[in-house]
């Protein structure tokens, strides 16, 4: 019963994983740029729900609502003021190391605003959970919750892509930005509109990141942030699907390996699968393979 | 006695180590330089020299590394491994440049065994692995153990009791407390040649027929191939030259502090992409632009420790505003717009990007 105790475990910091992956891998995708960020956003988006719910004495639904709204103007500004001026740079680094400006430039706000110390965050889920086989196996609210919340947010974005015009306009603007001007796309405008979604999913992430781990510090995000990125590598990037498996493999291979293994060498499973992973398929689980022409 | 361009290139860069050099031990000596500031001198070098490495792997071969610390963690971990466990046997100066040769070999050893996966890759995916590697060797050299007795050398993986050492043997690598009381060998003036060395070595390799190679599979790798150039072997060459360079930053490293420890803050991937900083700010593939940038920007933040609570925030603001003026389409063409008018010197194209 434990080990399945575990397995729902992983699945639930997979599932955290996956959300913050598809933001990642929608703006990989998209604007074909790695937004280092895009773990911060995250810890933005818990400090909101944070100091909305300290002020509103518990009221972490209102919090939620707040910090995804505030997430996104975020996303969009960062996109408009940083990352936008560098469109067509002569070199990608320029964007990447623009993209460490902001994610320090988050961090040490956040410093500033709230300093050091490790804030305790309330969960916003106050449900106690399920409990089956006369109470051996408990599967905590927040688990559940994670989970299914997860999966719905997979099956939104996977209709929104495939259905919905301006989701066609994101696939044509990541196969190909020249022609997709061409078809009448505004480039632009759905570079912005992926990067609002991707924020918006980072704040959702963060708080049940946080519910889940409740200590909060200008640092939270950076970590997770990285193990999504490896997580939508996994899956092979710029794919919705990928991001999903990639952060579930990750998050079960890390609660497994803390539990069975060696607490202090599950990271180095964590990215040595991801290395096995790649040697194997290199571009990951359900990457494209683009054959290169002269 | 004709110089050529490149040669003459290569003497200023080499002038302008040796002049800071000159002007920085000057300082030292009639006491004008703060103690915080003499500190700061030797991880200023080191700084300077992994800065030279990673610009060969990412300028001058064209993949993108992000855990070019990992290398500098084996140069670190094993050299003062070596120094620890023969302090008592080998006098100062032989035990050091040892320490430089064993930490050299097995960074060179590392970065060809990591090259030969991750240089199968292309692009992120690349980068992502060498973050990847770069995390992996410092969480398993965090859970590492390593004692020494007459009986030999001891490992272990789980804690120190299970080295199962007798009683005279000594912990030297004690997991996440890493190696205690390395010897203090690092100097500047060390520092500096070993500076003078990496650039010496990497800038030859630049100019050589191998450097040429290296470049044109950066440039485009199929025509290289098809010219008859072996890229495996090529991009190995640079990238284990580029990590036994790193392993040399690491060896001033682990002498120059009195505990090492595979923490984040030094050999994380956090401490790589600001190497990578340097790399990008001054210049990509250029190698001088590396040495001043890393000097600059290790120390600038480290002088401004006065407004500790703004420093971090103002460096970031001025990376980002750095990275849009140097690098936006935009403002490049409005600023070739408005020197032409003043009719200045043209933009000699210094920077290989």
């Amino acid at each position: 019963m434990s080990f399945l105790t575990y397995l729902i475990n992983g699945l639930s910091l997979g599932s955290i994983y996956a959300i913050i992956a598809l933001g990642y891998t929608m703006v990989y995708g998209i604007a074909k740029m790695l937004n280092f960020a895009h773990g911060d956003f995250i810890m933005v988006g818990c400090y909101i729900i944070f100091s909305v719910s300290a002020a509103l004495s518990g009221n972490s639904l209102v919090g939620i609502v707040i910090a995804v709204v505030l997430c996104t103007l975020l996303g969009i500004t960062t996109e408009f003021i940083a990352y936008r001026p560098l469109r067509g740079a002569a070199s990608p680094l320029a964007v990447l190391i623009t993209a460490i400006g902001v994610s320090y430039l988050l961090e040490n706000v956040a410093l500033l605003i709230f300093g050091a110390d490790i804030k305790s965050f309330t969960s916003v889920i106050k449900w106690e959970g399920l409990s089956f086989a006369g109470g051996e196996l408990k599967i905590q609210g927040v688990t559940v919750i994670t989970i299914l919340v997860s999966l719905v947010i997979l099956i939104a974005l996977q209709l929104f892509i495939n259905k919905t015009k301006q989701g066609q306009a994101m696939l044509a603007v990541a196969e190909d930005k020249g022609a997709a001007t061409l078809m009448g796309i505004n480039v632009n405008k759905t570079i912005m509109l992926t990067f609002a979604i991707g924020s918006a999913l980072a704040a959702i992430a963060g708080a049940l990141l946080c519910s889940a781990y409740p200590s909060l510090s200008p640092y939270t995000g950076a970590m997770p942030g990285i193990k999504a990125f490896v997580a939508a590598v996994l899956g092979g990037i710029g794919s919705v699907p990928g991001a999903m498996i990639g952060g579930l493999v990750l998050g079960i291979v890390e609660i497994l390996s803390k539990t069975y293994i060696s607490s202090q060498l599950s990271d180095a499973i964590v990215f040595g699968i991801l290395v096995v992973v790649l040697l194997v398929k290199p571009t990951g689980i359900l990457g494209k393979v683009i054959q290169e022409k002269v | 006695m004709k110089i050529d361009k490149k040669t003459k290139s290569n003497l200023i860069t080499y002038g302008i180590v040796v002049a800071a050099f000159i002007i920085f031990t000057a300082l030292a000596s009639t006491g004008n330089l703060s103690s915080h500031m003499k500190g700061l001198l030797v991880p200023m070098i080191y700084y300077a020299v992994i800065a030279v490495a990673l610009n060969l792997c990412v300028g001058i071969l064209g993949e993108l590394s992000i855990g070019h610390c990992g290398f500098m963690c084996i140069g670190a971990f094993t050299s003062a491994f070596f120094s620890k466990a023969t302090a008592d046997i080998i006098p100062g100066g032989i035990r050091f440049l040892l320490a430089f040769l064993i930490g050299i070999a097995f960074a060179a050893l590392f970065g060809f065994l990591i090259g030969i996966p991750v240089l199968r890759l292309k692009g992120d995916y690349l980068a992502i692995v060498t973050l990847a590697f770069g995390e992996i060797i410092k969480n398993v050299i965090n859970a590492f153990y390593v004692g020494i007795d007459k009986s030999g050398i001891h490992f272990s993986l789980k804690n120190a009791m299970d080295l199962g050492l007798d009683e005279n043997g000594i912990v030297i690598v004690n997991g996440a407390m890493g190696i205690t009381g390395t010897p203090h060998d690092s100097t500047f003036t060390i520092a500096v040649v070993v500076l003078l060395i990496s650039l010496l070595v990497v800038q030859n390799l630049v100019n050589s027929r191998d450097g040429r190679a290296i470049m044109a599979i950066r440039d485009n790798y199929i025509a290289a191939e098809s010219t008859g150039i072996n890229v495996t072997r090529y991009k190995m060459m640079a990238f284990t030259i580029s990590a036994a360079i790193a392993g040399a930053a690491g060896v001033l490293f682990s002498h120059n502090i009195t505990t090492l420890t595979a923490s984040s803050q030094y050999f994380g991937y956090n401490a790589s992409i600001m190497i990578l900083v340097y790399v990008v700010l001054g210049g990509i593939g250029n190698i001088r632009g590396s040495v001043i940038a890393a000097c600059i920007l290790y120390t600038l933040p480290e002088l401004l420790r006065g407004f500790s609570t703004y420093r971090m925030l103002i460096y970031s603001i001025v990376l980002i505003v750095m990275m849009i003026v140097n690098w936006s389409p935009k403002i490049i063409e409005w600023r070739k717009r408005t020197l032409g008018k003043f009719n200045f010197r043209k933009n000699s194209g210094k920077e290989i990007a």
